[in-house]
C-alpha cells in the first residue's frame, strides 16, 4: 500500500506571461490553437513569456508528505495549480490517482445571504461531495466548527475567524486521496489551532500529500521529503532537512543583497582605491574600509554602527560617534580586531542621530570578507573600532 | 486499491483524442447534476432573500413595456401593423420569450464571472456552472408563467395541442442563447468588452426581432429579420403556444440544427479553454 504512487510528476513545464494585454492575447491563441487540434508542446518562449516552473520531477506515495519551499513567487503555487487540473502544463505529464482535497481558499462558494446550513451543502458540493456524504457528516462539521448555534444564522453575520472555521471544518470533511496544502494547516485561535492540526495530521497518514509553506517547522514535522524551487526550478530535491538547508543558505544570501536607504542627505560611497581595503583576514586581525561620503548638512554626534553578520543574524559589531561636516569627505574605520570565526560574513553599516533615536543612513551588506585560517575565541561580540574623518568642503 | 480515479495532464490538446473527450464531457454532465442543483438552490435562495417583492419582478419589465407601447400606438406615435394577438398580450408573451433568451445569452458569461474565486481555485466539473444557469433560466420562465397564464385567461386566447410542442421550441430558443453565451463565455473572461458588447448588441437585436411588431415579409428588413434565427424560435414558439398555424417552419428546422450542433461545439469549446481561461483569471 506505501508503494502505491499517487501523485506523478514528470518533467512539468509551465510558461506565463508578465504583462497582462500580451498575456490575454496569448490566452485567445493557445486556446485557438487548442480548438483545431495542435498542441502547444514547444519548449519556446514567447515574447514576454517566461519559465514560471520548468522541468520539475516527483512522485508522491500514500502517507508521503512532500514539502515545496522557495520564495514568493518561485513557482510553488502554480505547480499546486497544475496538480488540482486548474490550469494545463505546458510540457510535461502529470498523472493523479484517486480523490483529490485542497485546503485552499476555505470557504468559497459561501453566498453570504445564505445560512450557514445551506452553505455547507454548497460548499460540499463544489468540493465534491455528493449530499448522502453531506448528510452523513453534517453533525460532524457543525461540531467541529463548533457553531451548533449559528447553523440558521447568514455566513455574513459570522466573524472571518467563524467562516474560517466552517471552510476549515467542510474542506476537512471529504477524505481525500490526494490532499494539496497551500499554506493552510489550521486556522482560527490557539485552541481551535490545536484541533485543526489535529484533523489535519488524521488525514495526512491516508493520503499522499503535497504541502507549500514558510514555516520551517510545521515543513519539518509533517513532510518527509522537500522540494526547494527557485524560479521555476528544482534546486533541491531531497530530504526535507536538506531542502530547508539549501534554502535557508540561499535565503542568506539573498539577505547579502545590499539595501540603501540615504534619504535624510547623508549619503555613503566605498572607496575602492583606498588600499586597506581587503576580502580576506585572519582571526583577530585588523580590518580597514574606506568610504567618502556626501552630506547635505551637518550632522553632530552620531553614532556610526558596524555590523558583521552571518546567515542573517549579527555576531560581531563596533561602534564610535561621528560628526560629519556638510560637504564631501573621507571616512576610515579601523577595527581592532575581528574576531570572528573562519567563514564569510556580511558588512552593514548605520548612522544614527540624536543619542540613536534617528536612522539617518542604511547600508545593509555593501560588502562581504572571508575569514580563514585558525579560529580563535572572540571574547566579546564588541569589537574595538576607531574612526578617522577628513572634510573636503563643496 | 484499483478503484482509484486516474487523471492525467498532458501539453497535448484534447481534441487530439475525440473519443476520450467526449468521454469525459458526458462523465462530467452526470457527475455535475447534483453540485449543478446545489448551486441552482442557493442562487435562487439568495436571490429572493433580498428582496420585498421577489417574483413580481419577473412581470415588471414585460407589463411596463406593453403598458408603454399600448400607449404610443393607440396615440398613434408609432405606427406597428395587426397582430395576430390582441397587441397588450402580443408584446408581453413575446417579451417573455425574448427576455427568457436574452437570459440565456448572458448566462454563461454571469456565471464565470460570478464563479471566478471558485474557479481559480476549485477544481469541479465546469459543466455544474452552466447546468445550473439553465435551471436558473427555467425558473425564471416558470415564474414568469404566472404571467403567461394570466394573459391567456384574460384575453381569452386560444389553445391547440400544439402547445404540446411549445416547450420543446422554447427549449430550442433558450439552447440557442446558451450556444451563443457559452461560445463567447471564454472570451468574455479574458476580455471584458464582450459582456459590455452584449448588451449594447441585444438591445439592437430586440428590434431585429419580431417582439414588439409582428414579422415583416417584405424588404431588406424583412430579409434581416428573415435571417435572425430567434426570429424562427421566437416566433414558432409563441404560435405553438397561442393555437396560430406555424409561418416560419424551415427557418424554425434550419435553426434548430444551428442550435443543437452549435450547443455541442460551444460545450467543447468551452471545456478546452476553461484552463487558459483561469491560468489568466487569478493572475
Amino acid at each position: 500500500m506505501s508503494d502505491e504512487i499517487l501523485i506523478d510528476v514528470e518533467n512539468v513545464s509551465k510558461k506565463f506571461c508578465r504583462n497582462l494585454k500580451r498575456s490575454l492575447w496569448y490566452g485567445v491563441k493557445d486556446i485557438g490553437r487548442e480548438l483545431i487540434g495542435r498542441s502547444c508542446q514547444s519548449g519556446d518562449l514567447r515574447e514576454g513569456e517566461f519559465w514560471a516552473v520548468k522541468d520539475v520531477s516527483f512522485q508522491v506515495r500514500r502517507g508521503e508528505c512532500l514539502g515545496l519551499i522557495g520564495r514568493n513567487g518561485a513557482g510553488k503555487t502554480t505547480l499546486l495549480r497544475m496538480l488540482n487540473g486548474l490550469i494545463k502544463p505546458d510540457q510535461g505529464k502529470i498523472t493523479m490517482r484517486g480523490r483529490v482535497g485542497a485546503l485552499i481558499a476555505l470557504g468559497a462558494g459561501f453566498n453570504p445571504v445564505l445560512t450557514g446550513r445551506e452553505n455547507i451543502y454548497a460548499a460540499g458540493a463544489v468540493l465534491g461531495l455528493t449530499t448522502r456524504e453531506i448528510d452523513t457528516k453534517y453533525n460532524d462539521i457543525v461540531e467541529f466548527a463548533e457553531m451548533e448555534e449559528f447553523m440558521e444564522t447568514p455566513v455574513q453575520n459570522y466573524s472571518s475567524g467563524m467562516q474560517m472555521r466552517l471552510g476549515f471544518a467542510v474542506a476537512t470533511a471529504l477524505e481525500p486521496d490526494i490532499l494539496i496544502l497551500d499554506e493552510v494547516l489550521a486556522v482560527g485561535d490557539a485552541s481551535f489551532r490545536q484541533k485543526s492540526l489535529h484533523r489535519v495530521s488524521g488525514l495526512l497518514s491516508k493520503a499522499g500529500v503535497v504541502f507549500v509553506s514558510h514555516n520551517a517547522s510545521d515543513l519539518l514535522r509533517i513532510c518527509s521529503q522537500g522540494i526547494f524551487l527557485e524560479n521555476g526550478h528544482v534546486k533541491s530535491f531531497d530530504k526535507i532537512e536538506k531542502s530547508l538547508h539549501h534554502y535557508n543558505e540561499a535565503a542568506q544570501f539573498e539577505t547579502n543583497k545590499q539595501v540603501r536607504i540615504f534619504r535624510d542627505g547623508l549619503f555613503f560611497k566605498r572607496n575602492k582605491k583606498c588600499s586597506l581595503n581587503k576580502k580576506i583576514y585572519r582571526f583577530g586581525e585588523k580590518l580597514h574600509l574606506a568610504f567618502t561620503y556626501k552630506a547635505e548638512q551637518d550632522f553632530y554626534e552620531c553614532l556610526l554602527v558596524l555590523t558583521f553578520s552571518k546567515k542573517g543574524s549579527y555576531v560581531l559589531q563596533s561602534y564610535e560617534f561621528v560628526s560629519f561636516k556638510k560637504g564631501i569627505g573621507n571616512l576610515l574605520l579601523e577595527i581592532g580586531r575581528v574576531d570572528l570565526s573562519s567563514g564569510s560574513y556580511g558588512l552593514s553599516l548605520t548612522v544614527m542621530e540624536d543619542r540613536g533615536k534617528k536612522t539617518v543612513a542604511t547600508w545593509l551588506g555593501f560588502d562581504e570578507i572571508k575569514v580563514s585560517g585558525k579560529d580563535g575565541y572572540g571574547i566579546s561580540n564588541q569589537a574595538p573600532m576607531s574612526i578617522e574623518i577628513t572634510n573636503e568642503n563643496f | 486499491m484499483n478503484d482509484l480515479s486516474v487523471r492525467v495532464y498532458t501539453p497535448e490538446s484534447k481534441l487530439k483524442n475525440p473519443r476520450v473527450l467526449f468521454q469525459s464531457m458526458w462523465h462530467d454532465l452526470l457527475e455535475s447534476r447534483e453540485l449543478a442543483w446545489r448551486l441552482l438552490v442557493r442562487d435562487i435562495s439568495a436571490q429572493y432573500r433580498q428582496s420585498i417583492l421577489g417574483i413580481v419582478w419577473a412581470f415588471i419589465p414585460p407589463a411596463f413595456l406593453a403598458a408603454g407601447l399600448l400607449m404610443a400606438r393607440s396615440a398613434n406615435v408609432i405606427n406597428i401593423g395587426e397582430t395576430d394577438l390582441p397587441y397588450a398580450a402580443y408584446v408581453m408573451l413575446s417579451m417573455v420569450l425574448w427576455q427568457t433568451f436574452t437570459e440565456s445569452l448572458m448566462a454563461p458569461i454571469t456565471a464565470l464571472q460570478q464563479s471566478k474565486a471558485m474557479l481559480a481555485k476549485i477544481n469541479f466539473p465546469r459543466e455544474a456552472l452552466i447546468l445550473a444557469k439553465v435551471g436558473e433560466v427555467l425558473f425564471n420562465f416558470t415564474i414568469k408563467l404566472i404571467l403567461v397564464i394570466g394573459l391567456f385567461v384574460w384575453f381569452q386566447l386560444n389553445i391547440g395541442w400544439t402547445i404540446l410542442l411549445a416547450p420543446f421550441a422554447l427549449l430550442t430558443l433558450i439552447a440557442f442563447g446558451f450556444f451563443l453565451g457559452a461560445l463567447l463565455a471564454p472570451l468574455g473572461a479574458l476580455y471584458n468588452d464582450i459582456s459590455k458588447g452584449l448588451t449594447v448588441i441585444t438591445g439592437f437585436w430586440l428590434f431585429l426581432t419580431p417582439v414588439v411588431y409582428p414579422p415583416p415579409t417584405a424588404g431588406i428588413f424583412g430579409l434581416i429579420v428573415n435571417l435572425n434565427p430567434v426570429t424562427h424560435l421566437l416566433v414558432t414558439t409563441r404560435e405553438l403556444a397561442t393555437a396560430v398555424p406555424v409561418s416560419h417552419l424551415t427557418g424554425f428546422l434550419v435553426s434548430m440544427l444551428i442550435t443543437w450542433t452549435g450547443l455541442l461545439l460551444a460545450w467543447v469549446t468551452l471545456r478546452i479553454a476553461m484552463p487558459f481561461v483561469i491560468e489568466r483569471m487569478s493572475a
